[in-house]
């Protein structure tokens, strides 16, 4: 028998056992669902302490201003929204990756800490995902996205703020894979660079230089299928059809038009999107249940 | 009640554990004990979940805790050095830790949070804590959801006389409950104190495993150090 001199009981005990078999009960075919919940919990303190980061309030004034000045500079809005598509798909790839990183590193004590507590290990991480890829796009939403309904309410500017707010989410998705399999910090970040520079620069020019090389040949459709392997191309190329630009860029153009500038193919587009962004975190959930602490 | 089987675990070529198998009883308050490096702390990290062992198994009454979760919430844990999130308050974090574990306990001990007056620093971020208060913080975490057992790595380094006190008044007071205490320290005289059989760990391997009065009576000696050192030069001679 435990003596109860200074535990204070947290509710009455003797209703407990009844309490939780109807709690049970009511819960028994939504069990995923209930758990979780903890993951919840858990996002509102990661995001918490991500909010009282100033350098998520930074990039948000850093972005409101890049965007306004852009739409300033010139009385045409769509010349705005070509300049913003240009920086808007080579900044934010890389603050959300390098941010995310650099934060997974830092709350390695937060994640001890919650790793010993009664919780999924998958929960951890994806707690971790939804609390960065939420600060971060809110980020958007108001850096880019309030800029954007003010000067280009159209569905260009709407797929620019969507495939902007995309490319946020795979970015800390890949971000956090490549956290969770380096240990050491600067060893992450390198990583994570290298995929940033990899995806927003290095694929672009292999894919020119194949195309310059293999000239001669038909390639449009394996231009289709380079363009859908990145999504920052991806991202790109789907506003860019939305701009009536399309006509520009040729035999590809055209082919591009016919396949993603349709509704299937923005659908097609948005679940590349979709699966760059889960996979990796899945990959990375793997990895981080059976990653030492 | 909590078993080990046959556990092991290498960090590249170095084997941190290699084939620990022990059974520690409800009531039973454990010394873990040996040489710096000699696999103490990832022997506890694989009890909870934070190591994962490249073979065996652990089992807390009877069920399996490899890949398991649910289980930490019968576990107490102090660590060696307790790293918090450096922007939160001391407050928070134990609304925080109260709020992923609700509904996963019964009933909270606060007699440490008291006892260490939480309240007095609980404005206080995590960052300017020193490292005695911090040590004050992971004790009152590790008892706060009256756990069944309670693993304690270190934990009187870097506490104040009455604060370590004050500790070992607590483990007492948990192991006449009928709790299973694990503890690891270098002060022998804690030990010695707090516990009723020692295990003594090296380069991976259990080297021995008994009641404290069995190691005094075999060895001759009537202090757990001196004994230990009675061992110690057996193996050197050895």
């Amino acid at each position: 028998m435990r003596t109860t001199g200074t535990v204070l009981p947290v509710q009455n005990i003797s209703h407990k056992g009844a309490k939780n078999a109807k709690k049970n009960l009511r819960f028994a075919f939504f069990a995923p669902l209930r758990d979780q919940f903890p993951m919840l919990r858990i996002v509102k303190y990661v995001l918490y302490d991500i909010l009282q980061n100033r350098i998520v309030v930074g990039y948000t004034l850093f972005l409101l201003a890049v965007s306004l000045g852009l739409f300033n500079l010139s009385a045409d809005p769509t010349k705005g929204l070509v300049s913003l598509l240009n920086i808007a798909l080579i900044v934010t790839p890389l603050v959300s990756i390098v941010f995310a990183t650099i934060h997974f590193y830092n709350s390695y004590e937060f994640i001890e800490l919650l790793a010993a507590q009664p919780i999924r290990r998958s929960v951890i991480v994806w707690s971790e995902f939804l609390g960065l890829a939420s600060a971060l796009t809110l980020a958007v939403l108001v850096g880019i996205g309030i800029p954007i309904a003010a000067y280009a309410p159209n569905a260009t500017g709407l797929s620019l703020l969507a495939a902007t707010v995309g490319l946020t989410i795979v970015f800390v998705s890949i971000a956090l894979l490549a956290s969770v399999a380096t240990r050491d910090k600067a060893k992450g970040i390198g990583v994570a660079l290298l995929l940033w520079f990899w995806l927003a620069l290095l694929y672009d020019s292999l894919v020119l230089f194949l195309m310059f090389a293999l000239a001669d040949y038909p390639l449009e459709k394996a231009m289709l299928a380079f363009v859908s392997l990145n999504p920052i191309d991806l991202a790109r190329v789907v506003v860019l059809l939305q701009m009536d630009i399309s006509a520009l860029m040729g035999y590809t153009g055209a082919l591009f038009r016919e396949f993603l500038g349709t509704n299937w193919g923005i659908a097609f587009a948005a679940a590349v999107l979709l699966l760059w962004a889960i996979l990796p975190m899945l990959w990375a959930v793997r990895i981080f249940r059976k990653k030492d602490l | 009640m909590l078993e080990s089987t046959n556990l092991s675990k290498s960090f590249g070529k170095m084997k941190a554990l290699d084939g620990i198998s022990v059974r520690m009883n409800a009531g039973q308050a454990i010394s873990l004990v040996g040489p710096n490096g000699s696999g103490k702390t990832t022997f506890i990290k694989c009890l909870l979940g934070l190591v994962i062992p490249d073979g065996g198994d652990v089992t807390l009454n009877g069920k399996h805790i490899l890949g398991h979760w649910d289980y930490r919430q019968h576990i107490g844990y102090m660590p060696q050095i307790g790293r918090y999130p450096d922007n939160m308050r001391v407050g928070q974090l134990f609304d925080m830790v109260r709020e992923i574990r609700r509904g996963t306990f019964s009933r909270v001990d606060e007699d440490l949070m008291r006892a260490f007056e939480v309240e007095k620093f609980a404005h206080k971020t995590m960052r300017t804590l020193s490292g005695g208060t911090r040590q004050k913080v992971s004790a009152c975490l590790a008892f706060l959801f009256d756990p069944d057992v309670l693993i304690l790595d270190e934990p009187t380094a870097g506490l104040d006389p009455l604060a370590s006190e004050i500790l070992k008044e607590k483990v007492l007071a948990e192991k006449t409950k009928g709790k299973l205490v694990l503890v690891t320290s270098h002060i022998l005289s804690d030990l010695e104190e707090l516990t009723t059989d020692v295990m003594y760990i090296i380069e991976g391997k259990i080297q021995f495993y008994q009641p404290i009065e069995d190691l005094k009576a075999r060895t001759g000696e009537d202090k757990l150090n001196r004994a230990l050192a009675h061992i110690m030069k057996q193996n050197a001679a050895a």
